[in-house]
């Protein structure tokens, strides 16, 4: 486990609360999104975005700046949320998601929304254009690093595995894979839809290293991200469990908020909740 | 110019030895392959720059958002492979991770059209100049010949943004010269004339040119385009062959839905129609056989091509 402190933990955990109610005032404002799958990715992107990436909002094309990856694009309102709290442009924008003439598309798009590194929307690309990015490091000897994270139900895609295997052929021990396992897709459990498990069995038959861990928990990230870092020869994925829905009772675990908004009822009782977190931390 | 006796010439192997000089004079340039690369002849440029060539297997989706990442670092990716698995079976790929994000990789394929042969119609590629062209962002390239294919390889590095290159398995007839000049988005007037245009890619540019000599010999006087970009269209000589000529026919090795025929067709409707023949795959799905036997049966000749253009001027006079 790595030693951070108390206040760091305290502070992360603020932070991803904050997301969280971006993210659920986001989808409610224009009435659509995908709150479920973003909150459930809420820690793993505040972690990189507020302790790990190196990156830099005043200049973010900065060419040795490292690269997150979101491949489930639908949960992009955790990533604008957390591009917006890092100050790559004003979290007032935030509530332009998805709407006309904003910046922040209902999926992301490379080169509009400063800070965003990839377009998705159509599941199971990112990991690919991840071993893409991490190759070119690489190749320029440069020391910036890859994050990617998946979905669970992005494991049903063919091209995951490709990129699965194209990692490891290549011992890209510069890229490292979130797989958000929260256990449910668009429309039911990942193990009715269509059966992952042995899930960390697959990535280490496919020669990644892979740790297990509670996708919720600080510490945890951390030091699942410094094992990574100090891991060679290999990439390194990251089975997350993590619950959809996460931080609002009502929808944790609720298929339904893979895609549904809240209610202007809801969104009261979930900001209550969130705050009530908060004040806690 | 006139056609033939024609000097068949592979357009993979002018690929490949265009990437590899390229390759020498620009570092960022880096080749993505799917278990393909010797018979398009990309293994070369990984024999030259192995650091700077990527093996990805039998994953074309992989294979071109691996090229997007390497492109949104700075990389000059082509991505190569047969036409049918670099297009159709990645389209999607290509649309989200290439042209949406208006990255800088360059897809050429060979194996295009019916001239893949007895592989049969699961690998002749007659639809790509029409997947492609719909995306938009995407330039399309459809080298005449050999020499051409070269200059496609440096014109593609050279701009910016995704582009998409088809050509033949099969061994072409070398139509165009080293010295010729080439520009994306330039058609070239190969043979002037004025009774009638014929416009031409691919391969079919000789067919053109045989068809033009044909309607010499009857004392027509035939113009002939190479329409080496598909996309975007060069509309000012498309539009002058029309006012200038009258009639127009349009030759492909690809379907005639949505192929550079119905393209050239909606750019003159816009300014000045005229009647027009397409000579192309006519909505059909190919078979195995040789590529000049497909090419007689599917009627992708330059007897056909004549009697479009016979079609064209009768329609255009009974209007006069
Ligand atoms: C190729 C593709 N097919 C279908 C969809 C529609 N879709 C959007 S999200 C989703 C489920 C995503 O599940 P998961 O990756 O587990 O995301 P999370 O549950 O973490 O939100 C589906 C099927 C899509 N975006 N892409």
């Amino acid at each position: 486990m790595v030693d951070v402190s108390e206040e760091l933990i305290a502070s992360l955990k603020k932070k991803a609360v904050t997301l969280r109610k971006h993210i659920i005032r986001m989808t409610h404002n224009v009435q659509s999104g995908h709150p479920g799958g973003s909150m459930s990715a809420a820690d793993i992107v505040t972690a990189l975005y507020f302790h790990i990436l190196r990156v830099d909002p005043k200049n973010p094309t900065w060419p040795d700046r490292d690269r997150f990856v979101l491949s489930k694009g639908h949960a992009c309102p955790v990533w604008y949320a957390a591009l917006a709290e890092r100050g790559f442009f004003p979290v007032d924008e935030l509530l332009t998601f998805r709407k006309l003439n904003s910046r922040l598309q209902g999926h992301p798009e490379l080169g509009t929304t400063p800070g965003v590194e990839n377009a998705a929307g159509a599941e199971g690309q990112g990991l690919s254009f991840s071993v893409g990015l991490a190759l070119a490091a690489r190749m320029d000897h440069k020391p910036w690093r890859v994050y990617c994270i998946l979905g669970d139900g992005e494991q049903d895609v063919g091209q995951t595995w490709e990129a699965a295997m194209s990692s490891s052929k290549y011992g890209l021990d510069n890229l490292t894979a979130f797989i958000d396992r929260n256990g449910i897709q668009q429309e039911g459990r990942t193990e009715d839809i269509m059966p992952l498990e042995p899930l960390a069995e697959k990535w280490e038959a496919f020669n990644w290293h892979v740790l297990t861990i509670d996708g919720h928990d600080f510490r945890q990230i951390l030091a699942a991200i410094e094992e990574a870092h100090r891991t060679k020869g290999r990439p390194t994925a990251v089975l997350s469990r993590t619950v959809k829905g996460k931080g609002v009772s009502f929808m944790e675990n609720k298929i339904k908020y893979h895609g549904a908004a809240t209610s202007d009822e809801e969104l009261k009782l979930a900001l209550a909740e969130l705050d009530a977190q908060e004040a806690a931390i | 110019m006139t056609a033939g006796p024609w000097k068949m010439e592979s357009q993979r192997a002018y690929f490949g030895k265009a990437l590899i000089d390229l390759g020498r004079r620009n570092p960022n340039v880096v080749v993505v392959g799917a278990d393909t690369t010797e018979s398009i002849k990309t293994i070369d440029f990984g024999k030259s720059f192995p650091d700077r060539f990527f093996q990805l297997g039998i994953a074309e989706p992989n294979m071109i958002s691996v090229a997007a990442g390497l492109a949104a670092a700075g990389k000059i990716p082509f991505a190569a492979t047969y036409s049918v698995f670099g297009s159709a079976h990645t389209y999607n790929v290509i649309r989200q991770n290439v042209a949406y994000t208006n990255l800088n990789v360059k897809i050429f394929c060979s194996h295009a059209g019916l001239t893949v042969g007895p592989d049969g119609a699961t690998h002749q590629m007659n639809e790509d100049i029409a997947l492609m062209r719909g995306i938009p962002r995407m330039t399309v390239l459809v080298p005449a010949d050999g020499p051409e294919t070269a200059k496609c390889v440096d014109a593609a590095a050279a701009m910016k943004g995704p582009v998409y290159c088809r050509f033949s398995r099969t061994n072409v007839p070398t139509v165009t010269s080293a010295a010729d000049d080439f520009a994306i988005g330039r058609a070239r007037v190969v043979r002037d004339g004025s009774d009638v245009t014929l416009i031409g890619c691919g391969l079919m540019v000789a067919r053109c040119l045989e068809a033009a000599d044909a309607l010499k010999r009857a004392g027509i006087q035939a113009r002939v385009i190479n329409l080496s970009t598909a996309k975007p269209l060069d509309i000012a000589t498309i539009d002058r062959a029309a006012r200038e000529t009258g009639g127009i026919v349009t030759a492909e090795e690809h379907t005639v839905v949505h192929g550079i025929g119905a393209a050239v067709a909606s750019a003159i409707a816009g300014n000045h129609p005229v009647p027009i023949a397409m000579v192309g795959v006519q909505d059909v799905f190919g078979e195995s056989g040789e590529a000049e036997e497909l090419l007689r049966k599917y009627g992708l000749t330059a007897e056909k091509i004549v009697d479009g253009a016979h079609d064209v001027m009768k329609r255009r006079d009974r209007k006069r």
